[in-house]
This record gives C-alpha cells, structure tokens and sequence, in this order.
C-alpha cells in the first residue's frame, strides 16, 4: 500500500507541467466556444466530459455551423479516433485482472499527453494512472472557464486576434511532424488543397468537409504511403 | 438550453466510448498494415482540414488570417512550442489589423 501511495504521488507531481499546459490551451478554446457562441457553463462541462483539445474544437465548430447531431458525433470520433490505439495499448501494459470499473475510470484520462505519462512509467496500475488524471482535468476544466469568462469582455481587436489561437496550435502541431517525414507532409498538402477546395462547395457542411477530407486523404496515404509498423506506433 | 444539453452528451459519448471500448473489451494488438497506416495519419489531415481555410475568415479580416497561418508556419519551423507559435500568430493579426486600420 505504501508502494502504491508513493507511485501515486509521483504520478500527481509529473503530470503538473501537462496540467499548466492544458491550462493555457484551454483559455483558447473557453475563447473559441465563446466567440461559436457556446456560453462558459457549457463549454466549461464540454472540456470536463471530453478531454480533448481538437476533437471538443471539432464539436464545436459543426455545431456552430448548424451540423447535425450525427455530424457532430462522427466529427468528434473521428478526430479522437487515435484514442483507440491508446487504449488499445494502455490495456495491454495493465494487469488482466484489473476490474472493469477501474478500467472505464481510466478510458476518461487517455489523452496524448496523460497516456505518454502513463507509458512512460515501469508499470500502469489503475492507482498512477488516476492520480496523473486528476490535475491535468481540473487544469484543463478550469481554463476553459477562464477563456470563456474573459471571452465575454474581450475588445473587438483582441478577440479576433485570439481567434487564431487554436488554429496555430494546430500548426505548431502538424508541422514537426510534416518537417521530418515526406509522408506527413504530403498528407498535410493534400488535406490542405482538398479542404480548400471542397471549402467552394456552399452546400456541404464543415463536420462533412472534414471527415471526407480526413477519410479520403488517410485512405489513400495508407494505401500508397504506408508506414512501417515502428513508424506508426 | 436543450441544445447544449444535447451537445455535451453527444460528444461526451462519442469521445468516452471512443476511449472505454478498447480498454474494456479489447485486449489484442492491431497489426492491420493498412489501419495502422490510417490511424497514423489520422491526426495531421484532420488538424490541417480543420485549419485551412478557416484560419483566413477566423479574423476580422482574410490579410490578417493569411499572415496568422504563415507566420505560425514559420515560428513551427523553427521548432518553437506550442504557446510560442499561437502567440506569435495573434500578435501578428494585432499588428496586421493595426496597420490595415491605419491605410
């Protein structure tokens, strides 16, 4: 038991810094729901329930667009989509015979972040890997409200500069990863080129323009640039 | 009201089963090439398709949009973090826009 205390107690003080971060990240999409005119007790419960930067910013903006409840539910799978994996591979580090109520508290903190944590660790036990859920929920949770209070009094000018807040994460996001592989960067071009194609089709939705573009342009890489197994992991 | 109600539930459910699903029911590896490959590429075609075009209208003018994409192209190359990159790309709409306001 004392064992399992210490562990839980690393577990809490390694996932601070992801915490701070998701504080600071979460300002930008409590901003984001605002200005889509999702007010701050929702957005604030969105973050709470769903974890997730741009899977919740998909949500937002299809719903925002006037999407249907199906666009909004394949758009936020689909973007998360790479949940499965982790989840997939969070179960095979933990005890077999780990209840299944421990494990559907666990499924609520696999993001990129909490999950690298949490395989970064000698073992995965339900009791670390709760721990190093709670700050970064409460940071994440608490930034949103934040975001979405200053929001509400923000100046015409800053708020339209806040706009492009999370639109840039996005860049700092994809274009690392573009940098290093010639594979990356040709899906990046091609979702870049398709999106602002179909984007001149008044008639189809975003939710829709997304999930065809992330569909399409996957399907075919996967087809004609497929990763080596070390690769893709 | 009953739609935000709504709005939560739908994508609480669609992320948390997303997440439970495989954790509780599924314990073997995928070793599909093809969906592995899918899923690698998942993430990159998803951010850009939802970042072009909408970063050039997210602003109060398309010009101040244009700079905020390449500049936080630029700053990315050179490997900065992710706050770095989305403060350098609003500061240049702040610049961009004060600029546009005094032509």
């Amino acid at each position: 038991m004392a064992q399992v205390d210490g562990e839980a107690r690393e577990a809490v003080r390694d996932s601070f810094p992801i915490a701070l971060g998701y504080f600071t990240v979460a300002l930008a999409f409590g901003l984001y729901a605002i200005g889509a005119g999702v007010p701050a007790a929702a957005a604030g419960l969105v973050s709470l329930t769903n974890l997730s930067s741009s899977g919740q910013f998909a949500g937002i903006t299809i719903f925002a667009d006037g999407g249907t409840w199906l666009q909004v539910a394949l758009g936020v799978a689909l973007v998360n989509l790479r949940y499965v994996l982790m989840g997939v591979s969070l179960g095979q580090r933990l005890d077999p015979v780990t209840p299944t109520w421990q494990r559907l508290v666990m499924a609520a903190g696999i993001t990129d972040e909490i999950y690298a944590l949490g395989m970064a660790r000698p073992r995965v036990t339900f009791a670390n890997y709760a721990a190093s859920m709670v700050l970064p929920i409460a940071g994440w949770t608490g930034g949103t409200l934040v975001g979405a209070a200053v929001g509400e009094v923000l100046p015409d000018a800053l708020r339209s500069a806040f706009g492009v807040l999370l639109y840039a994460m996005f860049v700092a996001i994809v274009v690392p990863a573009a940098r290093a592989s010639g594979k990356v960067l040709a899906v990046v071009l091609a979702a870049a080129a398709l999106s602002a194609a179909l984007s001149f089709l008044p008639a189809l939705a975003v939710g829709w323009r997304i999930i065809i573009v992330t569909v399409v342009v996957c399907a075919v890489a996967a087809t004609v640039l497929p990763v080596p197994s070390e690769e893709g992991s | 009201m009953t739609d935000l109600v709504l709005l939560v539930l739908v994508m609480a459910g669609a992320t948390y089963l997303l997440r439970a699903l495989p954790l509780v029911a599924l314990r073997e590896r995928i070793e599909n090439p093809w969906l592995l490959s899918f899923l690698h590429y998942v993430p990159f075609a998803v951010l850009t398709a939802m970042t072009v075009p909408a970063i050039l209208t997210a602003t109060n003018a398309v010009v101040s949009g244009t700079v905020a994409l390449l500049v936080a192209i630029l700053v990315a190359l050179r490997g900065r973090s992710l706050m770095t990159v989305a403060l350098a790309a609003a500061a240049a709409v702040l610049v961009t826009e004060a600029v546009l306001a005094l032509l």
